[in-house]
Order: C-alpha cells, then structure tokens, then sequence
C-alpha cells in the first residue's frame, strides 16, 4: 500500500458528480457572504495540497507512525453466530490514536491549517471524539483550539471533555437553542466568521458548506481504500455488503467511497432510531427527514412545517445530528446505498454483545452499524461476508452504557422493594 | 425626500408575541424609521448574536411561522414604513419559494434580505423575485473579494447590504471602521443604495454612518429594548424612542 494514492483522488467520486461541492441537487454553500472568502481559501490550499506530494506524505507519516494506520480487520468470529452464521468483518477504526475514525480528517485538516498560516483552530463536537481528535492534533502541531460542545453533550461525554483540556483545549459549552451537536456547529460558524483572520474551522463530518463534504471524504477514504484492500487480500473476493452508522456520515463514506464502483457490493448506513421512528424522538435524517438546507448545505435534515429545525434525540451523542452530509442525500436518492434506522435498545444490545463475544467495547455509534449488521446477515445468511466500520471504541460510553445497563437491573430490584416496603424507602 | 440616510428597524415576528413584536415594528415605524426589516424566525441563526438569538428562540419555540410574518408584513405597509422580510434561506424554501415571492408581494411587502443565500445560490429565488416584482437584497462583507463584490451588488434588487464587520449581529461599544472603506468599494462598482448593519446602537453611531451610508440598519439595540421592556407597552415605548433618537441621528450625518 503506497502512501500517495491515499489522498490522491478526484471530486469525483466515481458516482458521476462533477460539479464541486455538488452531489445531484445537495450540497453547495448556503452561508452569510463573510465566510466566503474563507471558504475559498480553505477549497484552494486542499485543492493544491492534494496535488503536492510533500503534502501527501506527510499527512500518510502522521498516520502511520501517530495514528497507527493501517488499521486492522478482525473477524468477529463469535459474533457470527448472532448474525445468521455470516461472517463479519471489523474495520478497526476504534484503535486509531484517540479512539476513532475522526483522527484521520483532523490530521489532514490540521496540516492544511499550518499550510494556510493560521495558528487557531475550532471545531463543534458531539459525542466528543471529533473535539479530542482536534485538540490532539492542535497540541502536537501547536495550535490553540477552542472546541464547542453543546452542554448537554459535556454532561453525557465528560470524560471527553477532561480528555481535551488536558490536551490544552479550550472547551466551550453551549446553552442556546438544544444544547447538542446542531448548536455546536452554529457556535462555531459564529467563531470563524468574527476570527477568520487567524482561525481555520476543522469540521467534523461530511456535512457543512463546499469544500467540507469534499475534503472531509477524502480525509477519510482512507478507511474503504485500506480494507478494500484488505479483504481482496484475506478472503479472495469483496464483501457482500459494507455497513457503517451514519451521524453526519463521515465515517459511512470514508468505507463507502472505495466501494462505490463495486455495483454488487451492498453499501448500509445506519441512523439512530433513538427511541423509534414512531415516537418522533429519534435522528433518523435519511430515513424521515426532508430536502432543505443546514449548516450550509442542502440536504436532508429534520424539520418541521415552518422549516425549523427538529432537535433529535439518541443515546449517542455522536449520531445525534438533524442533518446528514450531503452525499450521503445523493446516495439514498440514487438508491446507490441504502439508510435504515436503529432503535436506542437494538444498539445497546449490539454494543453488549460484542463486549461479550468479542472483547471489544464499541462506541455507541458503532454499535448502530453492528445492530444493522446482524439484521443484514440473518437476512444474506452464512456465506455472506460483511464488512463492517467499527468507527470507535466505548471508553467514552462507560458511564452511558453502566446507566443504561444498571438502571435496566435496578428497575426490577426497585419495583421488589417498592412492592414489600414503600414506607421504609 | 429629504437628503439624509434612511433609517431601517429589524425586529423578528413573534417575540414577546406576534401582536406584540407587530405593534413593535409599527412603534419603530411611529418613531420616525422608514424601513421595517421583518425577521422570520429560525431554529439557526447562523449571522445572530446573543441578543437576536434569544428573541428569536422564543418565536421558534412558540411556532411562529410565515403566516404570521405576513401578518406583519401588512401591518408595518399600513403603518406607511416599507416593510422587507429577512430570512434565512429554509424557513422560504420550505414555504416554497414562488409561494413565497407572491404572498409577500400581495401583503405589501416590498422584498426579502436573505443572509445565508448568495446570489452563487440564488437563482430559484431570483427568478421568482423578479416575477413577483420584489426587491432581493444580498450581503457583501468586509472579506468579499472586487469580483465577489461587483457579481452580488449586481444580483441585489433595490439595495445592498453591507456587513460592516467580520462578525454577527450585536451592539458593539464602536462602529467598525472598515464599513467606509466597503461602502466606497460598493460605491464605485453599483448605483444601488447602501445599506449599513451590524453593531450600531446609539443616535451617535448613527449618525456617524449616515456620513457615509445610504441606509443605517438598526436591529439587536430594538431588540434589547424590547427584552428590557417590563412588558410589551413599556417594550413598543422603549422601541419608539430609540427609533426617535436614531431617526435624529440619521438626520445630524456626523
Ligand atoms: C465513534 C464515532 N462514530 C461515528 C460518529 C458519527 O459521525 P460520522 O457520521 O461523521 O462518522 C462519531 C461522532 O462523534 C463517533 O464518535
């Protein structure tokens, strides 16, 4: 696997779209005039960066020899047994060096911010990851960063909130409209538009204005590219499906990209069905959102009759998001790849579940894409062979998952108790 | 008219109430301003600061929605100011943009500013401006480039809007100073007026950038008033006198 044909790769994803920043009728750049120019300066340094291999290969060295990539595939033997006898198959993106997929597009993000001389960085997160990513790679590239999280998230992810101010970060709660992820990003436009002179805006997810879905894929193709790889080598042929959780979709397009020329490969993003589609609680976008524009693009986002935004609910904060990338709009319209959602209960029971077969603690959001997986291989049974983005680990979802979990034991003991003594309680 | 800037009150439909923020719009108006720039409220308002943001956040909370802000829209034409709704860009989209561009032609409405669409985006909505005979306002911005700068006054409709600092809506202890230098570039490339925004507060502040602007736009200083105001009498009072020391301001062009 040599390191320049990693990035190297065109707008065009092999999916016939040929506009920049345009994926059929989404994406685009729906933002305040002020922004503009920096988002054309951020388009050309990528656009020149790509093209320079001295660019290339430093950003392949940092993920090699800081990150850790390649990363693995693992069989998840045990597992299989759960999934219809088929044969599933981890993309390991939970031992890259902070813990998930997010680190490969902060590292490409960061190179390019000290390409374009600007000593600040920003960022929004959600379940956290993408904040420590941007903070790791702040203090190992020397860059003050400020990252915002809305303060319902710094509850739910406190430990990620510890992890980047030990990092130097400077983490800002936010408290207006929902407090989550949607409000974060709103924050940090806020920052760039009054900061642009010093700060570059190191976006998560594929979401967001031209060039974010563009560049932010191309950072994270690196995880399809490499496990393409992988399973030719190991098994002889390509998977039948690939199947990954989808917040803003980066992780779901950093696998699906290399596969989309693969017309018999069955691509799978899975969205958080929070409590069910039905109780209207959810962050199912692709599943019951509408086409309209967020942050910055068009896509499908959850609205209301006013075009108000629709606050989701999930128990993972990083899946969380009312809007969706772009492409990903464009891939369910072309039926290329297709969007399911997963109930709160179906994740936590997959995220146990590979706990207990495998030994591995997956992210919450993870857990979605193996909740899907399972329905998927009882449906293609034990020849199938699925391919599967393990986006990140759950040390983060501990405190999350030993509520979820004791609060589910404890309702049992609490009624026996409630039942025999009330008055002594 | 008389040889003076003109002096435009943005207020969002729905804050405290519909009624209230209409009889607001209306007060702005009574105080002497000639434009009322009707805000629809939405969930992200990406350009906003705090103050703008927590008014609006009880308008979306409370449903407010198009049909109201044509109600407004009425209201301000009947007041005698020209009434012209800003927008974001979804809150339109999702009402349908043609639908859109004729029901606020047919409430009196004279156009729409709408700050997260630029004209690279814009021509659904430009056609259907142009079929309604509405004017569309875009924003240019200290960091526009010459070409970005002449390609959006080109695309506006009845003015520009000049942003007159890198940053969102909010009152600021001073004007900033690099709105004359991006007015006298708008100047030079467009025979469009010139409207003002961002940060001015006080009759001082605008009457300084009536030296050197068409129009002075005026929004998070109405907006405090009305979240100071005990109750919405006292906010359409305060709101009314502000308009009146801004509309003096307007008329010294320091
Ligand atoms: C481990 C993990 N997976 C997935 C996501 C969702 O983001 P995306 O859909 O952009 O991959 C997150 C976001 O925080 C994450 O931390």
């Amino acid at each position: 696997m040599s390191a320049p044909s990693r990035t190297d790769n065109g707008v065009d994803a092999g999916n016939g779209v040929e506009v920049p920043g345009r994926f059929g009728p989404y994406g685009g750049r729906y933002v305040p005039e002020a922004l503009v120019a920096a988002l054309d300066e951020l388009d050309e340094a990528y656009r020149s960066a790509r093209a320079d291999l001295g660019f290339r290969e430093a950003l392949w060295a940092l993920q090699r020899d800081y990150s850790g990539r390649p990363t693995p595939v693992t069989e998840a033997k045990r597992l299989s047994q759960y999934a219809g006898g088929a044969r599933i198959l981890l993309k390991r993106e939970d031992l890259n060096h902070t813990g998930s997929h997010k680190i490969n597009n902060v590292l490409g993000q960061s190179l390019l911010t000290q390409r374009i001389g600007k000593s600040r960085v920003i960022a929004e997160t959600g379940a956290g990851q993408h904040g420590v990513a941007t903070a790791t790679a702040a203090a190992l590239m020397g860059l003050s960063c400020t990252v915002y999280m809305g303060e319902e998230d710094t509850r739910r992810q406190a430990l990620n909130v510890a992890r980047m101010r030990l990092l130097g970060a400077e983490v800002i709660p936010v408290t207006t409209g929902s407090r989550t992820l949607k409000d974060a990003i709103n924050e940090a436009f806020r920052d760039w538009v009054t900061n642009v002179e010093t700060t570059n805006y190191v976006f998560g997810t594929v979401a967001g204005p031209h060039p974010f879905p563009t560049m932010v894929r191309d950072f994270q193709r690196v995880i399809g590219d490499e496990a393409r790889e992988q399973v030719l080598e190991r098994f002889g042929r390509l998977p039948d499906a690939v199947v990954a959780c989808v917040g803003g979709g980066s992780n779901a397009i950093g696998i699906f990209t290399a596969f989309l020329g693969d017309d018999e490969v069955r691509l799978l993003g899975l969205e958080a069905g929070g409590d069910g589609i039905e109780t209207g609680r959810h962050a199912a976008t692709l599943t019951s959102g509408l086409p309209g524009v967020l942050h910055g693009a068009r896509s499908y986002l959850l609205q209301d009759e006013n075009g108000q935004t629709i606050e989701s609910h999930s128990i993972s904060a990083g899946l969380d998001y009312p809007g969706v990338g772009p492409e990903h709009a464009y891939l369910r319209d072309t039926a290329r790849a297709s969007y399911l959602p997963v109930t709160d209960a179906e994740a936590m029971k997959a995220f146990e579940l590979l706990s207990r077969t495998e030994g591995i603690i997956p992210a919450i959001e993870s857990a979605h894409a193996l909740a899907g997986a399972l329905v998927l291989g009882r449906e293609l049974g034990p020849d199938a062979l699925i391919l599967v983005n393990l986006s990140g680990r759950g040390d983060k979802d501990v405190a999350t998952a030993s509520e979820y979990f004791d609060l589910a034991e404890q309702t049992e003991a609490e009624r026996d108790l409630a039942e025999r003594a009330p008055e002594e309680q | 008219m008389e040889n003076r800037a003109a002096l435009i009150s943005y207020l969002p439909v729905g804050y405290p109430t519909v009624e209230a923020s209409i009889e607001a719009m209306v007060a702005t108006a009574g105080g002497g301003v000639d434009v009322v720039e009707i805000g629809v409220p939405y969930s992200d308002p990406g350009m906003d600061g705090p103050t703008i943001q927590q008014a609006v956040d009880v308008a979306v909370r409370a449903g407010v929605g198009m049909r109201d802000v044509l109600r407004a829209v009425e209201g301000v034409a009947e007041s005698g100011a020209v009434p012209v709704v800003m927008s974001y860009w979804n809150p339109i989209e999702r009402y349908g943009v043609d639908r859109f561009a004729r029901d606020l032609a047919a409430a009196g409405g004279a156009g729409a500013i709408t700050p997260d669409l630029i004209p690279d985006e814009a021509s659904e909505w430009i056609a259907a401006a142009d079929r309604a005979d509405l004017d569309r306002v875009f924003l240019v911005a200290p960091s526009s480039t010459d070409v970005r700068l002449a390609m959006t006054a080109s695309a506006c409709r009845g003015f520009v809007y000049a942003a007159s600092t890198m940053g969102v809506t909010g009152a600021r202890a001073e004007v900033s100073s690099v709105a004359p230098a991006l007015v006298a570039r708008v100047r030079a490339i467009s025979g469009l007026p010139v409207a003002v925004g961002l940060g001015v507060s006080t009759g001082a502040q605008a009457a300084e950038v009536a030296g050197y602007a068409d129009a002075v736009i005026v929004g998070s200083a109405f907006v405090r008033a009305l979240l100071d105001g005990r109750d919405p009498a006292a906010g359409a009072r305060a709101v009314q006198s502000l308009a009146a020391e801004l509309a003096v301001g307007v008329r010294q062009r320091s």
